[in-house]
């Protein structure tokens, strides 16, 4: 017999050993994976969507001239109306020349009728609606701060080089460098851009100007209408099943279709509701109720099955000891099981709330893949009004032809991750701050 | 309890909803994508220089807009179908049948059909003979049907680059390819005598029959991977390219307007396709667009004539106007386009 150390490992100890060896290799190699898709995946959509949040803006002073603007000088503002974002943008080019012969920057080969094609179209309605709401301001130069157009605003994030707007017949070189000598004027300059959160969707003609503002209001409603909905609802047929209900087939066939339902494909709930709220009862199309009625069917089984659960995981020991001490079973419910369960009726509500927030599918169905530029009313009537929803403008801008829609549409993607993340660690709060253990 | 509360609460909402429902103020507008750009730039102005809220505007295709349009007549319905291709008879039974008797058809401009490659790659002179005889799927050879085999653009046409075949082509469902087919495989299959050979070689029972079974063989595209159906949008078709320098792409005149500074656009017979030499009808591949117009509309959803005059007027699909500068192809009979839509003329039985 041969004699074998302790210390030696014998073949059969050193293969187990290799293979567990092989196991945590496997298994850290599919961590590295993931995260690396991860991380490419942000790197991808920061780079391309940081730049949405910062914008090219051109300011200078605006003559506001009676002549052109108040052609019957009784400054009636329906007369003053007839002088369409046309005119205006004219005023606004005569007075960008004016100014920039001030500052001693020669136009060079750029025409001024080139001039306009620098400047946002989004600028002569703003300044139009300005002027209408205070004729007042008519006959006096205001200082104004516009948007550049979007080959200017891309050539300042890298999107347009000398070299491709040479080929381009929306801009020039020459645009390009007397954007340049406006820059180095104080004229033109890059700063932070609050509206693409709060302006509405924009034309394929002018990019710069698209915001989100009626998607995140558009998709705010609908939340409200799920979290109204779906949370009385879903807690409320939880709270029979888990507690009143009799166990029979009956019952076991609904825990089962809950189950399902819970699984079946989002689009189908989008057909559903084409068919019901707007084909059967009436609804408009594009409204933020029907998108919500659609997304609280959807998120129903999603907040019935963490509630139940949450329900399952109060001891019997609570119920038994409010029913010993008289109280009925509605009383055992809401004064003890409820409050106890509600850390986790809540978490599951949230997280069902930010499934349905980014939800697409079902509202590609119901209009909500619209181009809608006015904001809706306040709410209950605003529910009714045309709205977009975040993850389908998304959806919208990556369909667009114009390229600068490509960082608006990464830019919104982050507004979304970030709104999602935020309902996460709310939901995460809520389970540390109250989680009870027994 | 307010849970209690909460549920009859929510039916009662639910219950008004029909009622504050019935008093749309805005336009509801569907239909095709190719025209959705001219739509919402129409919309934008429209709701910035008028009085009436901005119009709603939807894509979704244009056989999907006119169905929208034929759905029935009331404020839950849409106002206006968009359409890149001409309404079918079977959309006026079905409006018929739905009550939408008055339908006005509104013309307002063509659309370029354009072949592109990659801005560094290699210059194209196409005509839809070699159109044709790169993508079909059976072209001819000494007077039979053969399989087409041609790898390179060269082998079709000695004089086109010697560069391995790669078209991405509009899927079915597009109204692009539509005209794809008539105007350019048709045609080019015509040009190689083709078409008569299908017709001979063809086993029908007719002559309709037989010209019917050669009309689609000449619009069978060969299916080795050389025509690519893109059943997305066009921003695919430039990301493919992106990807396939050496592919060739069919894009619509204002995509490619739009994004110059990455495509080089293929001349068809010699001819640039440009806003001038399609409306002076030089360039082959175009297509009129259309939008449709409830009639029982006007005057019930504000705004409604209005938009369609805002529409026509100068400073939108005229000359120079904003649609032309996107790429819109001005129509020279916008005029009387104009004064139809002003006697709310509807329209007759399609020929």
């Amino acid at each position: 017999m041969t004699r074998v150390s302790l210390f030696a490992q014998d073949a059969r100890t050193k293969s187990r050993n290799a293979a567990e060896k092989r196991f945590r290799a496997y298994g850290l190699s599919a961590i590295v994976v993931a995260l690396l898709a991860l991380v490419w995946l942000l790197v991808s959509i920061f780079g391309n969507g940081l730049p949405a949040f910062r914008q090219t803006f051109i300011s200078f002073p605006v003559t506001l001239d009676a002549a052109v603007l108040d052609k019957a000088g009784n400054r009636n503002v329906a007369e003053m109306a007839k002088t369409t974002t046309i005119g205006y943008a004219k005023l606004l080019a005569t007075s960008l020349e004016a100014e920039l012969a001030a500052k001693g920057i020669d136009l060079g080969e750029v025409k001024s009728k080139d001039l306009t094609k620098m400047i946002s179209e989004e600028s002569p309605a703003t300044l139009r609606n300005r002027v209408l709401a205070d004729p007042s301001l008519i006959g006096q130069t205001v200082q104004v701060s516009v948007l550049a157009s979007g080959r200017i605003d891309g050539y300042y994030k890298g999107r347009v080089s000398m070299e491709s707007a040479a080929k381009d017949k929306n801009t020039s070189p020459e645009q390009l460098a007397l954007a340049d000598q406006m820059q180095s004027a104080g004229v033109l300059s890059m700063q932070l851009n609050p509206g693409f959160l709060t302006m509405p969707d924009a034309s394929d003609k002018r990019p710069e100007a698209a915001g989100l503002g009626v998607a995140i209001i558009g998709s705010l409603y609908m939340m409200v209408v799920v979290l109204v909905l779906a949370l009385p609802i879903g807690v409320a047929a939880s709270v029979y099943l888990e507690e009143f209900a009799p166990k029979n087939k009956f019952t076991d066939l609904i825990e089962v279709n809950i189950a399902n339902l819970a699984a079946v494909p989002s689009i189908v709930y989008g057909i559903l509701g084409l068919a019901i709220f707007i084909n059967f009862a009436g609804l408009p199309q594009s409204a933020p109720i029907v998108g919500g009625l659609v997304l609280t069917l959807m998120t129903l089984p999603r907040i019935i099955i963490p509630t139940r659960a949450a329900l399952k995981a109060v001891p019997p020991s609570i119920r038994d000891a409010a029913l010993g001490v008289g109280a009925s079973r509605l009383q055992t419910v809401t004064h003890h099981v409820l409050p106890l369960a509600m850390p986790g009726i809540l978490t599951g509500t949230i997280i069902g709330l930010a499934q349905a927030l980014g939800e697409t599918a079902p509202l590609l169905l119901i209009g909500m893949v619209a181009f809608v530029r006015d904001f809706p009313g306040a709410p209950p009537e605003g529910l009714f009004d045309p709205a977009a929803a975040l993850p389908v403008q998304i959806y919208n801008w990556t369909q667009r032809g114009d390229p600068g829609f490509v960082e608006r549409a990464s830019g919104a993607i982050i507004v979304l991750l970030v709104f999602l993340i935020a309902m996460n660690a709310i939901a995460i709060y809520f389970r540390r701050k109250f989680e009870r253990r027994w | 309890m307010s849970l209690i509360k909460l549920i009859p609460s929510t039916v009662a909402i639910l219950a008004a909803s029909t009622v504050i429902a019935s008093a749309r103020d805005q336009l509801q507008i569907a239909g095709s994508s190719t025209v959705l750009p001219y739509a919402t730039i129409v919309a934008e102005a429209f709701g910035e220089n008028t009085d009436f809220n901005t119009p709603v505007v939807e894509g979704g295709g244009s056989g999907a807009g006119r169905k929208k349009l034929c759905e029935g007549v009331g404020e839950a319905t849409i106002d206006i179908a968009n359409s890149s291709s001409r309404i079918k008879q079977s959309d006026i039974d079905l409006c018929n049948t739905n009550g939408v008797t008055e339908i006005m058809e509104v013309r307002f401009g063509y659309d370029g059909i354009v072949f592109a490659s990659d801005i560094n790659g290699a210059d194209f002179a196409l005509t839809p003979k070699d159109v044709w005889g790169a993508l079909a799927a059976e072209v001819v050879k000494d007077g039979a049907a053969v399989a087409n085999t041609a790898k390179t653009w060269a082998d079709v046409n000695a004089s086109l680059p010697a560069q391995a075949i790669m078209a991405f082509v509009p899927g079915t469902k597009h109204g692009t390819r539509e005209v794809f087919d008539e105007k350019v495989l048709t045609e080019g299959c015509k040009e190689a005598g083709a078409y008569d050979i299908f017709v001979a070689a063809s086993t029908g029972a007719d002559d309709d029959a037989k010209k019917k079974e050669a009309g689609a063989k000449c619009m069978a595209l060969r299916t080795d991977g050389a025509s690519i159906d893109i059943d997305g949008d066009y921003t695919e078709t430039l990301s493919r390219i992106d990807a396939n320098k050496m592919a060739v792409g069919v894009f619509g005149l204002s995509f490619y307007e739009n994004n110059t500074d990455k495509l080089k656009v293929a001349t068809i017979n010699g001819i640039v396709p440009t806003v001038e030499t399609i409306s002076a009808g030089d360039y082959p591949v175009s297509r009129p667009l259309f939008f449709y117009v409830k009639k029982a509309h006007i005057g019930v959803i504000p705004g409604l004539k209005e938009y369609v005059e805002f529409f026509l007027s100068d400073d939108m699909a005229g000359e120079g106007g904003a649609l032309a500068d996107y790429g819109l192809v001005p129509d020279p009979e916008l005029a009387a386009t104009r004064e139809a839509v002003a006697a709310e003329t509807p329209m007759g039985a399609l020929e």
